[in-house]
C-alpha cells in the first residue's frame, strides 16, 4: 500500500480501471498490388483493462505489426483498434510502448529520459523531475538518473524504458520483446521485476514474445498466433496465483499451461508444414 | 488526458524527502572543469610525435633547397626555410600583412556563417521533406563539383561588387559539405526513437527538436568541420578577383612579383589559418556532442 502513495494518489489517477482493448476485425496488409504483403490475418481481440496478455507467436507472423496497429504507428488495413471504446488513429501518451532495441534518447539523461513524457505532458520541470524519481525510484534505478542511457546495462535500460513508459500514467503498457536481447539469467530477474510493478503500478500490459516459458509466467491470458499471415489460433488462460516468481517453474499447473501452448504451437506448424507439402 | 494529468498533487509522503529531486537534475554535461583538458602521457606522447614529425618535415625541406637538389623534383627556385621565416618575420613586423590576414578572416567569417545558417536549414528541411528533397538534390548535385575557380568569372559578373563575389565563392565551397552532412544527419534518425517519443506524446515538432536534430549532430559537426576547410580553400581562389587584400591575394601577389619566399609564407598562413579554424569549430561543437564522449 506504501508503494501505491508514491505514484499519484489513486483517485487522481484517471489510467486506473481504463486501459480496455479492442481489435475489432484488423487485418494489416503492407503495400499495394503485386507487392502487397499480408503481415496479420483478421483478427477480433479483447482485452479487459488491468489484464496482461501476452501475445506469442513464431518470428515474423506479425506480432509486432499487431502491437503497432495497438500503438498507432501502423493503420490497420480493415477493421480498428479501439482503446476505450476510442478508436486509435495515431501514437499517444495514454498507450506506453517499450521495445526490445534500446530505445531512450542517447543525448538524454536517464532522469531526462523519464521526465520526457510529464514535460511533454505540459508539467513544470519540477513536476516532472518528481515524477521521473518516482519512477526510477519504482524500477530501483534512482542513483543512476543521472548517466546517459549508452552507461547503463541492457537490463537497466530496460527497466528505465518501463520507467519512462510508465511516467506518463498510460492506462496500457505496450510490450514488443522487451526481454528479447538480455541474457538469461537478467531475463528472468526482469521478468519478476516487470510483474511487481505491475502489481504496484495496475495497468494493461500487452506483451509480446516468442518464449513460450516467458508467456506463461507473466500472462493472465496468453494469445497464440499462428504463422504468418498471422492470426490468433487460441487464447489460453494461466490460473496460477500471484504473485508469481520464477520457482513455481516446477509447479503442476505451470507445466500443464505451458504443455498446452506447445501442443496448440506444434499443432499448428504441423498443419502448415503440411499445407505447405500439399 | 493532459487536462486531468494537471490536476496532479504530489502526495504527501513525497512532499519532504525533495532535496534527492535537487540533487538528481543533471548539470551541463561539460563543466570548466573538463573545458581544461588534463594532459595524459598518452597524449604527450602524441604531442612529442608530432613536433618530431614537422621537425623532420622541416629539415628535409632544408636538406632538399640547400643542397639544390633536381631529381624529376625541381628544388632549385624553392627558398629554403630559413629565407621563408625570414620573410614570414619581417611581415610580421608590417600592419599591411595584418590587415590582409583580417580581411581574409573577416571573409571567411561572412561565408562561413551565412553557410552554416543556409546549410543547416536546406539540410533538415530536405531531410525532413521529400518534396523539398527532389527538388534541391539535382541543383546539388551539378554544382557541387564545379570548382571554386571556375566561378570567378561569373560570380564577377553577378555580384555588385568584388568583395560580395569573394564572400559568395567562399561561402559556396562551404556550403554543401554542410548541406550534405546536415542531410545524410537526418537521415540516420533511429525509426524507433521517433515512434518512441510520439508514444510519450511528443509533436511533430517535439520530435523535431529532441531526436532529429540531437540524431544528426555528430553528423551536422563533422559537416561544419569539414566545410570550415574547404572554405579557406575557396577563399584562395575568390581572392584572385581582389585587387587589394587578402592572405589568398598576398599570395597570388607574390607570384605575381615571383618573390618565392613569399609565396610559401602564404601557402603556409593558409594553412595554419585552415587548420586552427577548423580546429576552433571542431572546440564550438564539442560541447553538443559531451553525450557521446561518456557513452564511449
Ligand atoms: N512496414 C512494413 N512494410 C512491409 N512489410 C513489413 C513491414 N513491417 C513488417 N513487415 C513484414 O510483416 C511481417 C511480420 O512482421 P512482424 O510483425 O515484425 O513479425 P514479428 O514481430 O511477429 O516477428 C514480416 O514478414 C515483415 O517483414
Ligand atoms: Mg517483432
Amino acid at each position: 500500500m506504501l508503494d501505491i502513495l508514491k505514484f499519484k494518489a489513486p483517485q487522481q489517477r484517471d489510467d486506473i480501471g481504463k486501459g480496455r482493448i479492442e481489435v475489432k476485425d484488423v487485418s494489416i496488409t503492407f503495400g499495394k498490388g503485386k507487392s502487397a504483403y499480408r503481415a496479420t490475418e483478421t483478427t477480433d481481440i479483447t482485452i479487459e483493462a488491468g489484464e496482461f496478455v501476452c501475445i506469442l507467436g513464431p518470428s515474423g507472423c506479425g506480432k509486432s505489426t499487431l502491437l503497432n496497429a495497438i500503438a498507432g504507428y501502423v493503420e490497420p488495413s480493415t477493421g480498428a483498434v479501439l482503446v476505450d471504446g476510442k478508436e486509435v488513429r495515431k501514437p499517444g501518451p495514454d498507450r506506453g510502448m517499450v521495445f526490445q532495441q534500446y530505445s531512450l534518447l542517447p543525448w538524454k539523461t536517464v532522469y531526462e529520459n523519464v521526465a520526457f513524457g510529464p514535460r511533454m505532458a505540459g508539467h513544470s520541470r519540477t513536476e516532472s523531475g518528481s515524477t521521473a524519481n518516482t519512477f526510477l525510484e519504482l524500477v530501483g534505478l534512482k542513483k543512476f538518473g543521472d548517466r546517459y542511457p549508452a552507461e547503463l546495462s541492457g537490463g537497466m535500460q530496460q527497466r528505465v524504458g518501463i520507467a519512462r513508459a510508465l511516467a506518463n500514467y498510460p492506462s496500457v503498457l505496450l510490450m514488443d520483446e522487451p526481454f528479447g536481447a538480455l541474457d538469461a539469467q537478467t531475463r528472468l530477474m526482469m521478468q519478476e521485476s516487470l510483474l511487481d510493478i505491475w502489481r504496484k503500478f495496475g495497468t494493461t500490459v500487452v506483451f509480446v514474445t516468442h518464449d513460450v516459458d516467458e508467456a506463461v509466467f507473466l500472462a493472465d491470458r496468453v494469445l497464440i498466433m499462428s504463422a504468418a499471415p498471422g492470426r490468433i489460433i487460441e487464447d489460453v488462460r494461466i490460473d496460477l496465483p500471484r504473485p508469481r516468481s520464477t520457482d513455481m517453474a516446477t509447479e503442476p499447473a505451470y507445466m500443464q499451461a505451458r504443455q498446452h501452448c506447445l501442443a496448440t504451437i506444434k499443432a499448428e506448424s504441423r498443419k502448415s508444414f503440411e499445407s505447405q507439402n500439399a | 488526458m493532459s487536462q486531468a494529468l494537471k490536476t496532479t498533487e504530489t502526495p504527501p509522503v513525497n512532499a519532504t524527502p525533495e532535496p534527492a529531486v535537487v540533487a538528481s537534475p543533471a548539470p551541463p554535461p561539460a563543466g570548466p572543469t573538463l573545458r581544461l583538458p588534463r594532459i595524459s602521457a598518452a597524449q604527450l606522447g602524441n604531442l612529442g610525435l608530432v613536433a618530431l614529425s614537422l621537425t623532420l618535415g622541416v629539415l628535409a625541406w632544408h636538406l632538399l633547397t640547400a643542397n639544390n637538389v633536381d631529381f624529376y623534383i625541381n628544388f632549385q627556385n624553392v627558398p629554403s626555410p630559413w629565407r621563408v621565416f625570414d620573410a614570414f618575420v619581417t611581415h610580421v613586423q608590417t600592419g599591411i600583412f595584418w590587415t590582409h590576414i583580417g580581411v581574409s578572416m573577416r571573409r571567411i567569417l561572412i561565408s562561413y556563417s551565412l553557410a552554416c545558417a543556409l546549410g543547416i536549414g536546406i539540410g533538415l528541411v530536405m531531410g525532413r521533406s521529400r518534396l523539398a528533397r527532389a527538388l534541391i538534390m539535382p541543383y546539388i548535385e551539378v554544382v557541387r563539383p564545379i570548382p571554386a575557380v571556375a566561378w570567378i568569372p561569373l560570380a564577377i559578373l553577378m555580384w555588385p561588387t568584388e568583395e560580395s563575389s569573394i564572400i559568395y565563392i567562399t561561402f559556396l565551397g562551404a556550403l554543401f559539405p554542410i548541406v550534405l552532412n546536415t542531410l545524410h544527419g537526418v537521415e540516420q534518425t533511429p525509426e524507433v526513437l521517433v515512434r518512441a517519443t510520439q508514444s510519450l506524446g511528443a509533436s511533430r515538432w517535439d520530435v523535431f527538436r529532441h531526436v532529429v536534430i540531437p540524431a544528426a549532430l555528430p553528423s551536422i559537426a563533422a559537416g561544419l568541420a569539414i566545410g570550415m576547410g574547404v572554405s579557406w580553400f575557396s577563399l584562395l581562389a575568390g581572392e584572385i578577383i581582389s585587387g587589394q587584400y587578402g592572405i589568398g591575394y598576398f599570395t597570388w601577389n607574390a607570384y605575381s612579383l615571383i618573390n618565392y619566399q613569399d609565396i610559401v609564407v602564404g601557402m603556409l598562413v593558409i594553412g595554419f589559418l585552415g587548420t586552427g579554424s577548423t580546429a576552433a569549430v571542431k572546440l564550438l561543437t564539442a560541447p553538443m556532442l559531451a553525450w557521446q564522449k561518456r557513452t564511449r
